[in-house]
């Protein structure tokens, strides 16, 4: 299996992802920075990190979306290669249109930094198989902008197929009908706020993030 | 040529920034604001002749997010 993390200016969760890839699957992932025009050839899952790409002017994301690169994780996507987002990546990811909606100010004005409980929506996705539907689990966040918005259509639709993956059993951002993480139509891309990677050793306190990218691997093993 | 955007939040679109600066305002005394939504203007200093086509596609391409922002042009000779 081989894997890419892609590294913005301004990017801060690159390298804690890229453990947290290496250690699901035995091989570090290549970074890529987001000058790259082209995704190296044979990668089967991009990771777009949290952070604060651009100093997250004018909007979380959108300069970061804009980049070369971006244009071939879309194409990328569009293949059937894994598409991962977190935080400031899902940011990214639905500036750049590959995720529907937006992600406002977190209601509250402050700044979220710490753990939350989210259920696990949808557990047969490829990103979630390690966890039972309904399942309650803890992963940390650390956002201003995590409030999810879409319009009542989108999110009925998100819904209605399945698409929502995670919710916050709690109070966090003010987020849209609790949505934390999203998946798109074909299932490829996920792109959530809290961060599993911080969540995947003893040492962290917590290891319910371990199993999102131990599932990812094992069920693109089975089918590659 | 310089031509000025104005970034704003879609009705409906719960807008904390405003809520923020209300309740300061109103913090400060000043009764009688009603409601505060906050945006940002964006002067952008272009090549004489740059299409307004151009303009516009700048603003939907990058200046404003279209899933909650609307955007208004204004160009200043």
């Amino acid at each position: 299996m081989k894997s890419a993390v892609i590294v913005f200016p301004g990017s801060n969760c690159d390298r804690d992802m890229a453990v947290a890839i290496e250690q699901a699957s035995g091989v570090k992932p290549v970074m890529l920075w987001h000058r790259e025009t082209e995704i190296p050839a044979g990668v089967d899952l991009i990771a777009v990190p949290g952070g604060f790409s651009y100093g997250d002017y004018l909007r979380s994301g959108a300069m970061a979306s804009r980049s070369p690169v971006m244009a071939a994780v879309k194409a990328a996507a569009d293949r059937g290669v894994m598409v991962l987002g977190v935080c400031n990546g899902f940011q990214v990811l639905t500036e750049s249109g590959l995720l529907p909606g937006a992600l406002m100010r977190n209601a509250g004005i402050h700044f979220v930094c710490r753990d939350v409980a989210l259920t696990v929506d949808n557990s047969q996705s490829a990103f979630t198989s390690r966890y039972q539907a309904g399942e309650q689990i803890s992963i940390p966040v650390a956002h201003h902008d995590g409030n999810y918005f879409a319009d009542a259509a989108t999110l009925d639709r998100l819904e209605g197929e399945g698409r929502v993956a995670f919710r916050y059993a709690e109070s966090v951002n003010g987020s849209a009908r609790n949505i934390a993480g999203i998946l798109n139509e074909g299932g490829n891309v996920l792109g959530m706020m809290p961060h599993p990677e911080r969540a995947c050793e003893s040492a962290h306190g917590n290891t319910d993030g371990a199993r999102l990218f131990a599932g990812l691997v094992e069920g693109m093993m089975a089918s590659a | 040529m310089k031509a000025r955007v104005f970034v704003t939040l879609k009705n409906g679109v719960l807008d904390p920034q405003g809520k923020a600066i209300h309740h300061a305002l109103e913090g400060l005394g000043f009764g009688g604001v009603n409601d505060v939504r906050a945006g940002k203007m964006i002067e952008l200093d272009l090549a004489d002749g740059t299409s307004d086509a151009d303009i516009d596609a700048m603003c939907a391409k990058l200046l404003a997010n279209t899933v909650i922002e609307n955007y208004r042009i204004e160009k200043l000779g």
